[in-house]
């Protein structure tokens, strides 16, 4: 499964770096705490956060994930989604809060 | 579902509950790292899923009334966190799960997230 | 002279004691709920004492949160002497956060603090200086009806 998949089917609103879109997700992380994401999510995951700041990026890159989904229908700062292009990490958008998000990533993934 | 059953579903373990309080009935469930949003998007009576082990975290569920905390990732609170839920009558639970996985296998069993309309303009926004 | 139903209470806060936070919130509503006062106005007055407890915390070296009980109406005001706000405008808004790492690790710095607050409130009122510091008035209707002079 692609990440556009997941647009596709959870109606995400994606902001920048689509062309992305066609990479494989390897699974999913949801969390806030930047710390706790370095220490334990995966190369290809999907993370679903609430953060919006630029760092999020700099996480997101450096743990090789597929693409970040910003969910309770926040929106990500500008610099976020300028430093996302740069890096071209896909940023996608929903207003579903992290439960429901995760629940409907985790009954897809296991679906298929 | 009860809180006991939760408990099996997720593999957990028992951190701070009474059997009285395994027998509570948990419709909803509310997944956050970040307390702010917990006080802003929460319903009373969901369950917390969270990493945060601090004393904060068992002090916001205090403050919207939430049923119970499972604590994922296997993290285990701090022990004035579980100081506090005990003299606040908070049920505690640890999974090894991590969010992701938690809150997964709990919508597949049917619990729903704590979704409400954003309250805009004139309403009030109950809780 | 006060009736039975009105009552109140003033708290100091100390800044950088997260491991405090919500203790403030915690106590209030323990001595609300056993005054009787409904549930789901305890629960709004919880989270906006959470609220600004959180702000001092972050933001000052102390300040002080005082709460009026009303026949119809609960009164909540936070002053600090903390860095005071640049744009408050810009504050208000979901999302938007002046937090540090430290703070976020805390599990705070969301962006939204004062937009809690201020959804919860019938009356929302905030005055801040730069340098000098803050002041946050809300006020929760007990009957529930927002006050259209608010």
């Amino acid at each position: 499964m692609n990440l556009d998949f997941f647009v596709e089917k959870l109606e995400l609103q994606c902001k920048c770096c689509w062309e992305n879109l066609r990479r494989e997700v390897a699974g999913g992380y949801v969390g806030d705490l930047l710390s706790d994401v370095i220490a334990n999510s995966n190369s290809g995951d999907i993370w679903v956060t609430r953060q919006v700041h630029q760092n999020i990026v700099a996480v997101a890159t450096l743990k090789e994930h597929a693409g970040i989904i910003i969910i309770q229908g926040v929106q990500p700062e500008k610099e976020t989604i300028e430093k996302a292009a740069k890096e071209g990490m896909p940023i996608m958008v929903s207003s579903l809060p992290a439960f429901e998000m995760v629940g409907k990533i985790y009954n897809l993934m296991h679906s298929t | 579902m009860k809180l006991a059953e939760i408990k099996d579903i997720l593999d957990a373990e028992i951190i701070v509950a009474t059997p009285n309080q395994l027998e509570i009935d948990i419709k909803t469930a509310f997944g956050a790292d970040l307390m702010s949003d917990v006080l802003g998007h929460a319903r009373s009576g969901c369950l917390l899923i969270t990493g945060l082990t601090t004393p904060q975290g068992v002090r916001t569920a205090y403050a919207l009334d939430i049923a119970a905390i499972v604590f994922c990732r296997g993290k285990w609170p701090l022990p004035q966190s579980i100081e506090i839920a005990r003299e606040l009558g908070i049920p505690l639970l640890s999974t090894k799960y991590i969010m992701f996985e938690t809150c997964g296998r709990l919508f597949e069993e049917g619990i729903i997230g704590c979704i409400r309309e954003i309250c805009v303009g004139d309403s009030i926004c109950e809780i | 002279m006060k009736s039975e139903s009105e009552f109140g209470g003033s708290v100091s806060v100390v800044g950088h004691g997260f491991e405090h936070a919500g203790r403030v919130s915690n106590d209030i509503k323990k001595t609300l709920l056993a005054k009787g006062i409904p549930e789901g106005i305890v629960r709004r007055v919880s989270v906006v004492i959470f609220e600004v407890e959180v702000n001092i915390i972050s933001y000052a070296e102390t300040g002080i949160i005082k709460y009026q009980v009303l026949p119809d109406s609960i009164i909540i005001e936070a002053t600090d002497q903390g860095q005071g706000i640049a744009d408050i405008e810009l504050a208000q808004q979901e999302g938007y956060s002046t937090a540090d790492d430290k703070i976020r690790e805390m599990g705070f710095g969301a962006g939204m603090g004062l937009s809690n607050i201020k959804k919860f409130s019938d009356v929302f009122e905030i005055k801040s200086d730069v340098g000098k510091g803050t002041y946050v008035r809300s006020v929760i209707n007990i009957d529930g009806k927002k006050d259209h002079r608010g």
